[in-house]
């Protein structure tokens, strides 16, 4: 019990910190919200007008503050760029991200953990050798430069894949899926490749241990010492890193969506910094952080489940 | 929030993989633009005759030619709509997709002409101070409201603060009072004389005492609001009551896609997702290959380095024009803009061919001696440091830095360029002046007086900090002078009278161009940011 009263602590305290720095950020940068989203083309007129709106002539400090009162009472304040409640917009946007983000986990454990596996049984053999190329390259390569890629095969010359926008989900979950597996697989093939090396590593590694040497003698089969044993031990590491691509794929991710033309979270994120949207920033740096303490907390009781010698102490 | 890097990672990309299509289809580049050349007509890439289509009448769809009624255009647009309401919306994307959903008294002809709208008619008092519009009958608004004369002064009421509210435009400053004498007829009367007024009666008309602008537009435009879904999209559809059935729409439907990232508008419009992608690259025009109309002309824009007219040492207009010989507009036009450009002389584009004050572009003709002698008198022999502020979201103006920089070392004068942000080149270049040198393209405005009026001493937003006597005084008699041509003469005198005394470097107005599929037909260019879909169709088989 403690150990949970501890973590909603920390988790607490992180989202205070976080949102109290990203306050100070603000203040420091120049910028004011009613002329970014107006230009320069802006009549004195309509800027003072849009300046009422959002509300700008009360102190920032003031306006943070009943940021923070909304919030504790579950309202999340107005977006000063859209002039909509953040939550309404949140649940727009939500849907997107967490859809793109478990797509692409599935991606990256469906085809990342055969894979990993394949490659350490064969280790030394060519096919082997290809593959670890191949990861090598998957690491290296950037995600954007993998969408266009992925666009210009499968959506120009091939035409199987639309090549921007999001299709809820309600009206129609063949074209959602459809809209989202290409911005799901630039997202998974850097996962993938990390997946595919940590897993490979770490199985190579368990092979040279005493218990798999045991095992052998012993006369269990390959299979058996695989998959009941060395793939056990071998999954901590790969589920830390599984746990990190997790939180990043549901924090947003700016460049994918911006080349595919998703409306999701990093998009938002971007839009809110760059326009100084703070209620909206404030609204998202508290979601992100809060998901990935979140994420860090399951995969600390995933970890317990794999190995139960694991005790989470303290 | 460490992905922010990310944003810089995706224009190096966009970047990387232009040179890289760049470098495989050769540079033949499009050789024979006229640097010279100041016609506005739009000049037709590819395919041919996309520029003369937009004549043909609507109704007669059977024989002439094969054109089909219906069918959908999609738009990629760059940007999100700041706001929907005519009213409260500055941004020029915005204003290009909303002018469909409504219309105003007047409308923007192709050269830069006012097209009587929803006004059949106009006065003017001979002492210039009262305007007589007749309304034309029979005009629907999107909600089934017939327009009178009281929806026109509900609306300049709004816009001129005679409402007991906040006014919302300063071009309607001037209005003192709005009658309606009858239904059909509107007399507005100015304080003092105003030649800017007219030109501002192509904003919008809303229908009275609607207050819903922002959520759900309407007007009395040629399409009808139909939905917007932030960062997905915004659809009009089309308005079978339009009161011009000359002008009547023949497209059922326009949507308008937010796509950000303009390598994949391209890649989205040569996979037949996008129909049109107006403001596309040179470089993305070479990805298209066939299938594709792309329409170019002057955008009416005027790129410039702004230079802090109050700063030492640019407060000398010696060393102001030193700079203006030390850059080579030309070789900035051959290399950022790819040719695609008009050399510029003064803060206007020939574009605005009335106004347009010819030859200034050849007044400082690049000459490095010439430049270092200026500098010497101005006893600046050994140079001087310079900081060129660019906002950091427009390659193509820090490009531009890039190559001004260079060419400035020829005369000694030691550029460094500082990239930043958006928002805070708005809040720090553009409202409070605080820099030495800046590049950015001014968006091109029907009237003169709303260009020109950046450098009046008085004007609020003036970040050249260029104040003249001389100048105010011609700029104050042009807006009180009726007379067409006379106007247009003090505008041009102005004009020289800014490259005299260097008060930016005029770079050029770079070119627009549109891309779309090449069964859509009727595309007309105008000298402001305009898409009239309703002259837009599909050609049949």
């Amino acid at each position: 019990m403690r150990f949970y009263i501890r973590k909603l602590a920390a988790l607490f305290l992180t989202v205070l910190l976080v949102s109290v720095i990203t306050f100070l950020v603000f203040q420091v940068l120049p910028g004011d919200p009613a002329q970014i989203v107006l230009g320069v083309d802006a009549d004195a007129h309509q800027l003072a007008e849009l300046r009422k709106t959002m509300g700008l002539e009360r102190p920032a400090a003031e306006r943070y503050l009943s940021w923070i009162k909304d919030t504790s009472t579950g309202e999340l304040g107005t977006s000063l760029r859209y002039q909509r409640p953040v939550a309404d917009i949140l649940q727009e946007r939500l849907p997107v991200t967490i859809s793109l983000a478990i797509l692409s986990l599935g991606l990256t454990l469906i085809i990342g953990l055969p894979l990993g596996i394949y490659i350490a049984r064969r280790d030394g053999k060519i096919s082997a050798l290809f593959l670890s190329v191949l990861t090598q390259l998957g690491v290296a390569v950037p995600s954007f430069w993998l969408a266009f890629l992925l666009i210009l095969i499968f959506s120009v010359t091939f035409r199987l894949f639309p090549t921007y926008g999001y299709v809820p989900w309600h009206e129609s979950p063949l074209g959602a899926l459809k809209s989202l597996f290409l911005p799901a697989l630039a997202l998974a093939i850097p996962g993938i490749a990390v997946v595919i090396r940590y897993l490979r590593n770490t199985l190579l590694d368990q092979s040279r241990m005493d218990y798999v040497r045991t095992a052998r003698s012993k006369g269990l089969r390959e299979r058996s010492i695989m998959y009941r044993h060395m793939l056990r031990n071998s999954l901590i590491p790969v589920l830390t890193i599984v746990g990190l691509l997790i939180a990043d794929t549901l924090g947003g991710s700016i460049v994918v969506e911006n080349v595919f033309a998703l409306p999701g979270l990093g998009n938002l994120l971007i839009t809110s910094i760059g326009t100084r949207d703070l209620p909206l920033l404030q609204t998202l740096v508290l979601y992100i952080a809060f998901i990935v303490v979140c994420i860090n907390f399951i995969v600390d009781m995933l970890y317990k489940i794999i190995d139960p010698r694991i005790r989470l102490k303290r | 929030m460490l992905k922010l890097r990310n944003s810089f990672v995706t224009v190096l990309a966009a970047l990387m993989i232009t040179s890289l299509v760049l470098s495989g289809c050769g540079t033949n580049g499009t050789g024979g633009n006229s640097s010279g050349g100041n016609s506005a007509a739009p000049t037709t890439g590819s395919k041919g005759n996309a520029g003369n289509t937009g004549n043909a009448k609507p109704q007669d769809t059977g024989a002439s030619s094969g054109k089909q009624a219906g069918g959908t255009i999609r738009v990629a647009m760059a940007t999100e709509p700041d706001n929907l309401d005519p009213y409260l919306s500055a941004a020029t994307d915005t204003g290009s997709m909303m002018d469909n959903v409504f219309d105003g008294l007047f409308e923007a002809g192709e050269n830069s002409e006012l097209v009587p709208a929803l006004a059949e008619s106009y006065q003017v008092s001979e002492d210039g101070l009262a305007y007589t519009f007749k309304l034309r009958q029979g005009v629907k608004f999107h909600n089934g409201s017939g327009l009178t004369s009281k929806d026109v002064d509900y609306s300049y009421a709004k816009l001129a603060g005679l409402n007991g509210k906040e006014p919302l435009s300063s071009k309607f400053a001037a209005v003192e009072k709005i009658e309606t004498p009858d239904d059909y007829t509107v007399v507005i009367k100015l304080k003092e004389k105003d030649a800017a007024f007219l030109a501002a009666n192509i904003i919008a008309i809303v229908p009275k005492d609607y207050e819903e602008q922002s959520v759900k537009p309407i007007g009395a435009g040629p399409f009808k609001f139909a939905s917007y879904t932030p960062g997905q999209q915004l659809v009009l559809e089309k308005n079978d009551d339009f009161y011009d059935k000359d002008k009547a729409p023949t497209i059922d439907r326009v949507e308008f896609k937010i796509m950000p990232d303009p390598n994949s508008a391209v890649l989205a419009l040569k996979s037949g997702d996008i129909d049109m992608v107006p403001g596309i690259s040179s470089q993305g025009a070479l990805q298209l290959g066939d299938g594709f109309d792309i329409v170019s002309g002057p955008q009416n824009m005027v790129q410039l380095m702004a230079l802090n007219n109050t700063v030492k040492p640019l407060n000398d207009v010696k060393v102001r024009q030193a700079i203006n010989y030390a850059v080579d507009k030309d070789v900035i036009i051959q290399t950022v803009a790819e040719g695609n450009g008009v050399k510029l002389g003064s803060n206007m584009s020939p574009a605005m061919k009335m106004y347009y004050q010819e030859g200034l572009e050849k007044r400082y003709e690049h000459n490095v001696e010439e430049a270092k002698k200026l500098l010497k008198e101005a006893g600046y022999e050994n140079g001087f440091k310079l900081t060129i502020t660019v906002p950091s979201n427009y390659p193509f103006h820090v490009d531009t830095a890039q190559v001004i920089a260079e060419q400035l070392k020829a005369v000694g004068i030691q550029a460094t360029i500082k990239q930043i942000e958006w928002s805070s080149w708005l809040e720090d270049v553009y409202t409070n002046a605080k820099y030495e040198a800046t590049i950015i393209g001014l968006t091109g405005k029907l009237d003169p007086q709303e260009v020109l009026g950046r450098y009046e001493t008085k004007y609020a937003k003036n970040f050249f900090k260029f104040s003249n006597s001389e100048f105010d005084a011609l700029i104050g008699q042009a807006r009180q002078e009726i007379d067409v041509n006379k106007r247009a003469e003090l505008y041009k005198q102005a004009q020289t009278l800014l490259t005299d005394q260097a008060a930016a470097v005029y770079i050029m107005d770079p070119s627009r161009s549109v891309a779309m599929k090449n069964t859509l037909k009727g595309f007309k260019m105008y000298p402001v940011q305009k898409y009239d879909f309703a002259a837009m169709y599909y050609e049949g088989k």
